[in-house]
């Protein structure tokens, strides 16, 4: 079965070479031509275009925030994105979740041999793309091709530098009892994108993922005045996770109402399919956001203002200084753990 | 979501518990038989909203948890195998056999995929003529038919390089023989709604005159399964003992015939092993002679292999009703869901699991 084709393709500038050998990672002629050609003419900036060992740049006096990630995303494309835009947001979001202003990306490529430099050059517009909405440079990167058999076609890894320019402590080890737990959108829309598209569980949806950069309106709040004692962006393990995490950090009780969480119909009824629970599932451009109490409602309101967290709610509150624990109150009204998924989460049988 | 947030009304609910308090005038044990069941309970937290008086025990249902180790090292050894593209449900995967795991197996090398469906495997099968396919087929008689219907296809398709693993298991033989038992407490049973969808309910009637235990065919939902608690009650409190059916929107007294009809021609009925139970007679359903072909333990020569289980889960006294998974010395301590010592900790479904992800700080705040 033809994969559907998600993204819109810029014209390749290298054809000679319809896929990648092993000589685009032998430092010769072929690999020059792919840094030039490839990488170098669709991230251009005056850093990168210095073709140092290393990049070199001027930063603002004071805090800056550092983060690395590594993306090895299957399918490469998938309804709402592909592993390039996915790379600068995810990586961008990291910063954004210190308050920081994401300012330079490092990428490097592991490219299995045999891919069809068509696929490399969407991704690389891809990144392209996100990083100029995103505001950052790509500014130093890397390319290795493995052998056949070696990879899976493609991974990328980023590393993001931003400045932190606000003078609050916004940490995991922060969450304090009375923070109300703000989460910034529907959940679960970028696992089930990833399931819906999956070899072998392909089912029928129009599920996208919520792939996107999310510092715009965390920087608002911050210029806000907003006092944020965490951010945490629900990636891997979504809200559960995330909520078990900062519980741990800050040894708190966090309690939250299963009500107030928005999932999307057609993402509930995936779930519901495969018995997965929605609070389970990854996130690519959703965040919570621990603040204090006097600041909710504002905080709640600046979000909405921006399309990437419009469906913000208040979610819950950290009850009390605790042994690590999230209580969920359940649809019909009880009481139960809600506790970070065991391992991969697999299809149920019935 | 239509067709489901009805089911799951808090105002509703309390209402149903609150009947389910105003009748009750003695203890009761209740057991819900099926892992999906167990697992609703838990997440939403039905058992809490019901009245002390109500004892909830947690059934045998879930397929995985019931799927005797030696199984699992049959499919163990064929998915490690070379050529072979060994396939199954996703939680099957997890489960441990007497040393590793599918998954393990996967990460040294084995081709071991999830399917949603069996039929998926007859698809696989077709697309890779050169590799033989193997589908690990368990569950209860809710897929038992698409099982059933895997091997009818590959059959009608002439194909060579498929066979299945099969285990599946039969719910009236299970509960007749929790209630022979003597140790038995349970005073009623929610019958399994899936189960039921396939195969009706009249199989259940000479259980309930034999053993005079009210059994309430009960769907899934949170609604559903207070209904049916409530439908049970009404029962126990007046002395009767009958078949019921809570999930009529699903579930008809004859079941689904031409499910039946694959089931019955493409399986036979045969003795099987629980894991943590036993063996118990007629409980199983293995292939019919006609698509012996089909049949993995005989195409692999492991048809004769046995496997004990070990002492220390205590997940038979568990799928009996006979234990609390946090009573068990092992729970959260030398048993968890990375580390599981027993399949009713692997499976989502499974008793213990539910309580470790639900219930665990009720649980160690008991010990």
């Amino acid at each position: 079965m033809n994969k559907p084709d998600f993204n819109a393709v810029c014209p390749l500038p290298i054809s000679q070479y319809p896929h990648v050998l092993m000589a685009h990672g032998g430092g010769g002629t072929l690999m020059h031509r792919l840094l030039e050609d490839v990488f170098g003419k669709a991230f251009s900036n005056p850093i990168l275009d210095t073709r140092h060992d290393s990049a070199q740049f001027t930063v603002p006096a004071g805090r800056l925030a550092m983060t690395t990630d590594s993306y090895v995303v299957r399918p490469i494309f998938f309804p709402g994105g592909d592993i390039g835009s996915m790379a600068v947001h995810g990586t961008v979001n990291d910063l954004a979740m210190s308050g920081a202003r994401p300012m330079y990306l490092s990428c490097g490529f592991i490219i299995e041999e045999g891919l069809p430099m068509e696929t490399l050059w969407r991704v690389v517009c891809s990144m392209r793309d996100a990083a100029k909405i995103c505001g950052v440079q790509i500014v130093t990167g890397d390319t290795k091709v493995v052998d056949k058999g070696k990879g899976d076609g493609l991974f990328i890894n980023t590393t993001g530098i931003g400045v932190i320019e606000h003078e609050q402590k916004i940490l995991p080890q922060n969450a304090q009892p009375g923070d109300a737990v703000i989460v910034s959108g529907d959940l679960g829309r970028h696992g089930m994108a990833i399931m819906a598209v999956r070899e072998g569980l392909e089912f029928e949806t129009t599920i996208k993922s919520d792939s996107a950069p999310v510092h715009e309106p965390v920087l608002e709040l911050l210029n806000n005045g907003i006092e944020i004692h965490c951010l945490r962006d629900l990636t891997r393990g979504g809200l559960a996770s995330a909520l078990n995490e900062i519980a741990e950090a800050a040894g708190v009780k966090i309690g939250i109402d299963e009500n107030s969480i928005p999932v999307r119909e057609d993402v509930h009824a995936a779930c519901e399919m495969l018995g997965f629970d929605p609070l389970h599932v990854a996130n690519e451009g959703r965040f919570i956001a621990f603040v204090a109490p006097k600041d909710s409602d504002r905080a709640l309101q600046i979000l909405r203002c921006h399309d990437v967290s419009a469906g913000a709610v208040l979610a819950g509150k950290v009850a009390e200084k605790h042994m690590p624990l999230v209580t969920l109150k359940s649809a019909i009204g009880a009481s139960r753990i809600l506790d970070m998924p065991s391992g991969e989460q697999l299809p149920r049988i019935c | 979501m239509k067709f489901l947030d009805e089911y799951r009304d808090g105002a509703l609910a309390q209402k149903l518990a609150a009947e389910i308090h105003r009748i009750t005038t003695k203890p009761w044990t209740i057991m819900e038989v099926c892992g999906g069941q167990t697992h609703a309970i838990v997440k939403f937290g039905i058992d809490e909203l019901l009245s002390k008086q109500i004892e909830l025990i947690h059934g045998p249902g879930c397929p995985v948890c019931v799927t005797p180790l030696e199984m699992i090292d049959k499919a163990l050894e064929i998915a490690a195998k070379p050529n072979i593209i060994f396939t199954s449900f996703g939680d099957m995967l997890r489960v441990p056999g007497s040393t590793t795991d599918l998954l393990s197996v996967k990460a040294k090398g084995g081709d071991v995929r999830i399917v949603y469906s069996p039929l998926d495997a007859v698809t696989l099968a077709e697309q890779n003529p050169a590799k033989e396919v193997v589908f690990f087929g368990v569950g209860f008689e809710t897929t038992a038919p698409a099982t059933a219907m895997a091997v009818y296809q590959a059959e009608q398709k002439g194909l060579k390089n498929f066979s299945m693993l099969v285990s599946h298991v039969l719910v009236p033989p299970a509960i007749e023989a929790l209630m022979s038992s003597p140790s038995c407490r349970v005073q009623a049973f929610l019958a399994a709604g899936h189960v039921c969808t396939v195969m009706g309910y009249e199989e259940y009637f000479p259980l309930v005159k034999k053993h005079r235990v009210p059994i309430v065919v009960t769907g899934f939902e949170p609604l559903d399964i207070l209904h049916g608690i409530l439908m049970v009650v009404q029962q126990l409190e007046s002395g009767r003992a009958e078949v019921e059916n809570q999930y009529s929107r699903s579930v008809r007294r004859e079941g689904n015939q031409p499910a039946q009809d694959l089931i019955r021609k493409v399986f036979q009925v045969v003795p099987r092993k629980w894991r943590g139970v036993g063996e118990i007679p007629q409980s199983g359903l293995g292939l019919a002679g006609a698509y012996a072909a089909f049949d993995a333990e005989k195409k692999y020569g492991l048809a004769d292999r046995h496997v004990d289980e070990p002492a220390e889960c205590k997940s038979g006294l568990i799928l009996q009703g006979l234990l609390k998974p946090h009573e068990c010395p092992a729970f959260g301590a030398k048993c968890t869901p990375e580390h599981p010592l027993g399949a009713t900790m692997v499976s989502s479904e499974g008793a213990c699991a539910a309580y470790y992800r639900y219930r665990r700080h009720e649980a160690t705040d008991a010990k």
